[in-house]
Order: C-alpha cells, then structure tokens, then sequence
C-alpha cells in the first residue's frame, strides 16, 4: 500500500481528498443525526494535507514502525478522523453506517483500543501534546526518522498541561515534533476568544521557543507550504501550525449558523448537506 | 443578604506535650525511616533499578525534579542520557512517560505520592492506564512519612489509586523487598504504582528469607491469637508489636500483603476463615480506602465473619511536626499499635 511518495504519485487531488473527508464525515454524522460536523468539516482540509501530502504511513499496516505518528488530542473530532482513516483506506467504507452505535470500531470520542489508525486515547483534553513529547523522545531514542503530529484545539490550549508541554519540547529540542492547533474559535460554551484563547496565538508559542506559523487552514495551498516548512526547517526546535478554519466550511446553510460546536440537523438535512457537496466535487 | 468577611479555618494549634516529654524538632522533608534501630540499605529503589538497567536497554527514567528525593538520582547518575528530567510539571511526567511506553521503552516515572495521586490523576488514568501501557509509577512520602502537613503526607493515595483500573498498587516494607518488587514490576506487563521508602532503609524481611511476589500475601510470622494484616512499613510495626506482645503472652500472626491492588484475597480470607483470631489491619493510610477497607470488603464478600479493626490513620488532613510525635499522635507507633490491640482483646 502507498507510502507517502506512492500517495503522491496518484492523481488525485487535496482538494478531492478534502471533499472525501467532507462527505465521510457528513455520512457518519447522519447515521447519528447530531454530533461534531462542524469541526469535520472545519479541520478536512487540514487532515487531508496531513495525510495525503505531508505523512509517511502505510494503509495495510497502521502500526509500521516508520509511519509518522498522528495523535489526535481533541477525542470528539473522532469523525473528522475517521472520514481521513476511511479516504486513506485505514477503516473500510462499509463500516460507516456503524458510526457511535454499539459494537462499532468508530466511537464517538477517539480511543486508541478502537479503531486502527487511532493513536492515542483522546477526549480529556489537555494530554495530547505531553504523550506527543514523550512519544518524541522515544523516537529519538530510536534514531527514528518519523514525525509525532498532535493535533490540538484552540480551546484545548487553555489547559494548563498543554503548556507543561509546550514549556518541555524546547527544552529537549523536539525538532520531530509537530503541533497542529485547530483555532475555529469555537469552544463548547461560546467563542474561545472569549475565554483563555487570543488572537495572538503565534507570537506566544514563538516566544516558548517554538516554530510557528499561522496560516488559512482552509486554503489548502498555504497548508502544503506550512507542513513542508514544518517538516524541513532546519533549527532543532518544535514546530506548531496555527489553523484558522471555519467551522461547517463548505457547506453554507451550516456556516451560518451560530453556535456550531455540537450541531443537530433535520433528517432531510443531511441529504441536502450532501447534495450540496456533491455539486462541488472536485477533480 | 450581605457577603460574609473573609474567613479562614479556625486555628489548628494547640500545644503538645509529647510522650516522652521533650519536643522534637521537625526534620528534613524526606528523612529517612532509620530509627529503627535495625541494619539500613542506602537507596534500594535507585541502585535496584541501574542494576537493572545494565541489561535492560528498554529501561528509562523520568522524574519531577524530584530525582534525588525518590532515589533515582543513582540511576539518573548511571545511565545519564536514560533520564529525562521533566520539570516541576506532574502532568507532563505522566503524559510524556506514556509517549516513551508507546514507543517501546518501560519508564520508571517518579515524585512525591501526594503529587502522581492527587494532581496527575486524570493523566495517569487516560494516557497510561486506560491504554495498559508498562509505566511504573514510583513515589515517595507514603502516607505519614513527612512532617510538612498536608501538602506533602499522601495519606489518600492508596484510595485513590485502588480506583483506577488496570493499575497494579504496591506498598512495600523495607529495602529488600523494594529492591525485589522494582526488579519484579519491570518485568510486569500494564502500569504500576508503587510506594517508596528512600534514603537509608531498614532491612527487615531479610531474616525472614522473604521473597516478594506480585499479588502474594505472605504470612511473616504465625500466632494464634490475633491475625494482622498489613503494608508498607506498619508490616516491620507490626513485627516489633507483636514481639512486645509474645512477651505478654499475646500471640499475632504478620501476615504481610505488599500488593494493595490485585489484592491476595485467597490468602487473606483463608487465614482469616481459620477463625479464633482477631484481625487487625495496619497501614500508613487513612481508615478511608486504603488496605483495611480491601480487606474488610473482601471478607464480607467472602461471608468471612471475624472480629475485625483496623490501625490506620484519621480520615483527617493531618498535623505537620515530628514525625515520631505524628506517628505516636496517630496510633502508628510500636507501642501503640499493641497497646491498641491489647485493649480490643480486652474488651
């Protein structure tokens, strides 16, 4: 099955490989009628560039010992992974109509003794990151050349042990370690601008000592650019892409509305969501 | 309504008048548990596991800046790029311990008891138990072994950590069996936590020919008119009791049940179910969920029904001072303990 440089090969495009992810996630969601669309549909640019341009892994063998690592901290973005697992042939299309229903392999909050793919047992938020910086450290005792990639939200980064880690990936020069913060400024509250997070993220995690870049995570363009330098920068230091994404992003009549964190849609909905979708399938 | 002034807790002070009559001054945080009066080991934790290390590549160390008060310093100082140090940050010990289990490797994660159990909790619970992943979690300051007061007198830990599943808890008693028990969880699959006693420690099981064994209880010591159960350093208490005892024509079994959490409940309810004994419970820890509410559980789901009590300590934040004065405070000491068991046969 491909690595990275056979997933290249292909001719299929992110910006298809994002749609997939679109569509998975707005299959699996109307199994439930509810759940964390928003955030799918949000973050599909950015884990179609994670896994379809930027990681090395095998589809056939989720545990290769030289696949780059993904953790996903933030467990309920679990159907944003699973539609990446799915497109990336990891999990198998018939499995998602089991999507949150008992005996499925795809829960509804990631958890690593579920489903292949699945790294780290998210959902409390706030660990990702610290097994990230010791799952690092391992590698390097390893001589490993493959990348930890921990993906965070924007609220998760008002806990106080993401800090801790941050504070602890400098200091033992995590240069294969890469952070990738979701900042949809949308917590379950309200906006997460309202409460720890601030606009200023970038300057902050600069100023920890980290490499940062801040960038449209719904421009798929500027996304491939940031994960090359990510994984290329020369300096032994960790490095963070900051992702401004939009929740609901492709999918208007959803964009719209206010408060996007845990959506429930009308039956008829869903197929008018994906219809929707379908008219703007890309090559 | 108004809001009331500022408050604070009524004043804990009162002035006491030790036992022997004389105060004694608080010591060092970490003082060792020398006074004994037996033969010491320095450091059992620490040279147990460079030892180890020698022929265990997977091995790997990690503290909270508290390295040398735990005993890994002398590993950290064997094998200097196999220690990370992690910083004040308890949460990204237990975290970054669980990354190194993932990638292969079998770390060795220390602190003080108060902190893996009380502020770590949730990070020990997602990223290492709930995955089974082989890190072992070794913490100093059990129970009352520190005069430094509540912020530092982990008398809760066993409670806390009996909860969480998947976990492996220990509470050795002396230098020989830490030194055995580290060898033994290294080659244990699934996390652990155990209880250290650091600095110099006695050596007291060693003329008993004891050899620990994961999820054994062993009786140290037989007699036939009380049965006591216990952990940690209150076994070598209970030891010394129950000499005092035999001199008074009072009779207890030591029955010595070092690992709290897969509990031998084979060999507890079987000595227990001989029946004709009192059984007493003895640990450093709080009447609350510790040792002594394991076992009663364990006998009334057995349908053993014995007389039963425990020695433990007050389900209390506790007094900072002197240790021998705490531990006489609290009932923990020698002398009270088979005062205390005395008096329940007299009752």
């Amino acid at each position: 099955m491909p690595n990275r440089s056979e997933t290249r090969a292909t001719n299929v495009s992110l910006a298809r490989r994002a749609w997939a992810i679109r569509r998975y996630a707005l299959q699996m969601a109307e199994v439930q009628g509810q759940g964390y669309i928003g955030q799918a549909l949000g973050v599909a640019d950015v884990l179609a560039t994670s896994y379809f341009h930027a990681m090395n892994y095998r589809a056939d063998d989720p545990e290769w010992e030289g696949r780059d690592r993904f953790y996903l901290s933030i467990g309920h973005y679990a159907i944003a992974l699973y539609a990446a697992l799915l497109e990336a042939g990891i999990l198998p299309e018939d499995e998602i109509e089991t999507y949150g229903m008992d005996d499925s392999r795809m829960p509804m909050s990631g958890m690593a003794a579920y489903t292949p793919g699945m790294e780290i047992t998210g959902g409390s938020l706030g660990q990702g990151l610290g097994i990230a910086v010791g799952a690092a450290l391992g590698l390097k005792r390893k001589a490993s050349g493959s990348f930890v990639y921990n993906m965070l939200s924007d609220g998760e980064l008002g806990e106080g042990s993401t800090w801790e880690a941050v504070m602890s990936a400098v200091q033992w020069k995590l240069d294969n370690l890469i952070a990738i913060v979701d900042f949809n400024n949308q917590q379950a509250d309200g906006p997460t601008l309202d409460a720890l997070a601030t606009p200023e993220e970038a300057p902050k995690w600069r100023a920890f000592g980290w490499y940062a870049q801040e960038v449209d995570g719904n421009d798929l363009t500027a996304l491939v650019q940031a994960f090359d330098k990510a994984r290329n920068h020369p300096d032994r230091q960790p490095r963070v892409i900051i992702c401004h994404t939009k929740m609901c992003k492709g999918i208007p009549f959803l964009e719209d509305r206010e408060s996007t964190h845990f959506i429930r849609v009308e039956a008829d909905e869903w197929a008018k969501a994906i219809a929707l979708l379908d008219e703007d399938k890309p090559l | 309504m108004t809001i009331p002034a500022s408050s604070r807790r009524k004043s804990k002070y009162s002035p006491r008048t030790p036992a022997s009559g004389e105060r004694v001054a608080t010591s060092a945080m970490i003082a060792s548990l020398d006074a004994e009066g037996r033969e010491t080991i320095a450091a059992p934790f620490g040279h147990a596991l460079a030892d180890l290390a020698r022929s265990r590549e997977d091995i790997v160390g990690l503290s909270a800046d508290l390295s040398k008060y735990t005993d890994l310093h002398v590993f950290a100082e064997a094998y200097p790029d196999r220690f990370y140090q992690m910083g004040m940050a308890e949460a990204l010990l237990m975290s970054a311990a669980a990354g190194l289990a993932r990638e292969g490797f079998v770390p060795f994660a220390t602190t003080y008891a108060v902190f893996a159990s009380r502020r770590a909790y949730d990070f020990i619970a997602m990223a290492i138990a709930e995955e089974d992943l082989p890190v072992k979690i070794c913490c100093a300051l059990p129970g009352l072994s520190t005069g430094y007061g509540p912020s530092h007198q982990a008398t809760e830990d066993l409670a806390i950590m009996r909860g969480m599943p998947n976990l492996t808890v220990l509470d050795p008693c002396d230098a020989v069996e830490i030194d055995q028990a580290t060898r033994v969880i290294a080659d244990t699959p699934g996390p652990v936590y155990m209880r250290l006693l650091r600095g110099k420690v006695p050596n007291v099981l060693g003329e008993y020919g004891y050899r620990f064994e994961l999820g054994k209880a062993q009786m140290i010591h037989d007699g036939s008119d009380v049965l006591i159960i216990s952990s940690g350093f209150m076994t070598m208490r209970a030891l010394d009791a129950a000499k005092a005892l035999a001199a008074d024509g009072v009779f207890c079994a030591v029955l010595h049940s070092p690992t709290i959490k897969p509990l031998d409940v084979e060999t507890i309810c079987a000595e227990a179910a001989k029946g004709g004994r009192l059984v007493v419970t003895a640990e450093n820890h709080s009447i609350t969920g510790g040792l002594g509410e394991a076992v009663a559980g364990a006998l009334m789901r057995a349908q053993v029904h014995v007389p039963f009590r425990q020695i433990a300590l007050p389900d209390e934040f506790l007094d900072a001072g002197a240790l021998p004065t705490l531990h006489d405070q609290y009932g923990i000491t020698v002398e009270r303990i088979a005062a205390r068991i005395k008096a329940w046969l007299e009752d």
